[in-house]
């Protein structure tokens, strides 16, 4: 017990600190820099080399900076609607198969239809895709809400069953009979693919729709009376609940928000870069996002900011992994340290460290 | 061999993976702390092993290895949720990602690599009864994990430690009140955990199947939190649950052995669907999980 009472301990603030607020996403970005750095050191890496490759790189040219962009699309969709559900304090941790979910149904349509022309088709997609998500988010919903069962657990098992159900559809039904066996659909048609925004890149109009659904995020968070009621239910379900805002409506809505919009990202991602379904459409997107929502302060503009630093990470590391023969599991062990240094780093928000030479009046506490 | 001999005698040994996780999260839960991580953290526990007994280090120290390197992981969780009240979701999943990363990292180079299992021991005259013959012969860590299980329900059942993990659990004001260190016997509770998830991983990679693949643990380490919730935080339950879904993961080799004609990836996909089935049963009852859930479980301790 003597070990604890010499350390500095914890304090509430009288009120939370804005200071600390938009001081904890940077730091906690450079401490976990700093860490991983040690980390390639002790891996006999050069820390300069992969410092380069995978900080600076992405944005020396406007080629991989463009595929920042790229890869910014999915997670800003995926991490503003898990946000909304994180501050009501439906933890949605299953992403990752609701964006597989929205992949394959917005494939359907070019699987199904291949000679199928017409403008039509990449809207009703990610249209279709964004369904599915939220449909593989409403099975969530429902064992919450009606059979009261533990929403991250079963988000999660579902995720583990999306992905089984994807390879299903890639080594049976749906595979590529002109693939050479490989598991991947049919290459999809021109009509099928998202427009791209600049000639030369990748870059496609799903940032534009992943930008313009975080403006209608903040506005439904910041200025609507549902968004207000998801945020009260989130920090006071107490008072919610005698304000008389229904807990299972908050459940149903931020579970089908979070599928949308993960299963949006599915559908761009076929619909885009990939142009067909394949085995490895989501490089962990659904988890990544989680931390991008928790970067962002799970403020619809903080996530803005948060997923161009994660999209960089991406980029960063395949840059190091091919210029610096970093692992790719690195970018792993990069957003998992990034989580916990931020979650150090964010205490300071409600409080602040005491040392106990200072209050030595109650320091004597056993 | 049937498949009712076939599920009957790899049960246990498929269950020892899930006992020894779900028994470890128990005691974190029982102490009032939700640790998301535990897949994170067999997966270290797993490459650690295999990379000992890869290099000759041999199965006691591959399991003493995953153990120490689990439960360090587990601390830094101690470290951020307990030291700075972090939301523990968010830290759980934080350590997943973190040791899942990890194991990815030093199991890069002894991906799809083999290593020696371990001899069964029989239990003589048991083990000659037909059909369930098979639950007799058995390596010795499973022998391990049920003395473990009997010896976590005995204290929970007539110790003193037992009864202030739960107290620390339910009421941790009340417990600190009466002089109890509650972020001392936490911390405690979450490196036992880690441990536990430790042996479980290596269990995994050295034992029941002897090699190494980057995502090996598949969800184990999620199925035995849902465990927890399964045997509703009870020692003896946990333990039937466990052997439940020890012969669930089965179930896909004994459906393809009989010749049973459905896709292998329902069949993979059956421990997560029953999961998913199980945990809306056993929640629906509001008043069993009331009854035997721990009141404090993942709200951080304030003491003033």
């Amino acid at each position: 017990m003597s070990l604890f009472a010499s350390l500095p301990h914890l304090v509430r603030r009288q009120r939370a600190s804005l200071a600390a607020t938009l001081i904890a996403p940077p730091a906690a970005l450079a401490v976990a820099i700093v860490l991983n750095l040690i980390l390639y050191m002790i891996m006999g890496r050069d820390p300069l080399a992969v410092l380069h490759a995978m900080v600076l790189e992405p944005f020396l040219s406007w080629a991989s900076f463009s595929e920042v962009l790229l890869k910014t699309g999915p997670l800003l969709l995926i991490a503003q609607g898990l946000a909304i559900g994180f501050r009501a304090k439906v933890f949605n941790i299953g992403a990752e198969g609701q964006f597989i979910l929205g992949a394959i149904f917005a494939s359907a349509i070019p699987v199904w239809f291949p000679q199928a022309t017409g403008g039509w088709i990449w809207p009703v997609m990610l249209l279709l895709g964004a369904i599915g998500g939220a449909l593989w988010a409403s099975i969530t919903a429902f064992w919450r809400v009606r059979l009261n069962a533990n929403e991250i657990l079963v988000s999660l098992m579902l995720s583990l069953v999306a992905a089984q159900f994807l390879y299903y559809l890639l080594l049976g039904p749906w595979k590529d009979p002109a693939g050479f066996n490989f598991p991947q659909s049919v290459m999809f048609q021109y009509d099928a693919m998202v427009p791209t925004l600049i000639a030369g890149t990748r870059l496609n109009v799903s940032i534009l729709i992943a930008l313009a659904l975080s403006i209608v995020a903040w506005v439904f968070m910041e200025k609507s009376f549902m968004g207000y009621k998801l945020q009260v239910g989130g920090l006071a379900p107490r008072a919610a609940g005698y304000a008389g805002f229904k807990e299972s409506r908050a459940i149903w809505l931020s579970l089908l928000i979070g599928g949308f919009a993960a299963g949006l990202a599915g559908a761009a991602e076929v619909a885009g870069p990939l142009g067909q379904l394949q085995r490895s459409i989501s490089t962990g997107y659904g988890y990544a996002a989680i931390i991008v929502a928790y970067l962002g302060a799970l403020h619809p503009i903080g996530i803005i900011i948060s997923s161009v630093v994660m999209a960089v990470i991406y980029i960063g590391g395949d840059n190091a992994m091919v210029s610096a023969n970093l692992p790719i599991a690195a970018v792993r062990v990069f957003q998992g340290s990034l989580l916990l240094a931020y979650l150090i780093a964010v205490a300071f928000v409600r409080y602040r460290l005491e040392w106990p030479a200072q209050t030595s009046a109650k320091g004597s506490t056993p | 061999m049937n498949a009712i001999e076939f599920i009957l005698a790899g049960m246990l040994a498929a269950a020892t993976p899930f006992l020894l996780a779900a028994l470890g999260e128990m005691v974190t839960e029982r102490a009032g702390v939700l640790n998301l991580g535990v897949e994170g953290l067999m997966a270290l526990g797993a490459v650690i092993a295999f990379i000992v007994v890869y290099h000759g280090g041999g199965h006691f120290f591959a399991f003493i290895a995953a153990g120490i390197s689990a439960t360090l992981l587990s601390l830094v969780f101690a470290f951020v949720a307990l030291g700075f009240r972090a939301n523990q979701v968010a830290t759980g999943l934080a350590i997943g990602i973190l040791g899942q990363g990890l194991s990815a990292l030093f199991g890069k180079t002894y991906e799809s690599l083999t290593v020696k299992g371990l001899p069964k021991i029989a239990i003589p005259g048991l083990s000659d009864i037909p059909v369930v013959g098979g639950l007799f012969e058995r390596d010795i860590v499973v022998w391990l994990s049920l003395l473990a299980t009997l010896a976590i329900w005995a204290t929970f059942a007539f110790t003193k430690t037992g009864l202030v993990i739960r107290a620390v659990g339910e009421n941790p004001k009340a417990a600190h009140a009466i002089g109890y260190p509650v972020i001392a016997v936490r911390v405690a509770a979450i490196a036992f955990g880690g441990m536990m998830a430790g042996f479980a991983g290596a269990y995994a990679s050295v034992i029941y199947t002897p090699l190494w693949a980057d995502g090996m643990i598949a969800g184990r380490g999620w199925i035995a939190i849902a465990l927890v919730v399964f045997g509703t935080w009870l020692t003896g339950r946990i333990f039937l649950g466990a052997c439940l879904f020890g012969a669930v993961s089965l179930m896909s080799l004994a459906a393809q052995a009989t010749g049973l004609d459905l896709p292998s990836q329902l069949l993979s996909s059956l421990p997560y669907i029953v999961t998913i089935i199980v945990l809306g049963i056993i929640s629906a009852d509001r008043r069993l999980l009331k009854l035997n859930g721990v009141a404090s479980l993942g709200e951080p301790f304030e003491r003033r």
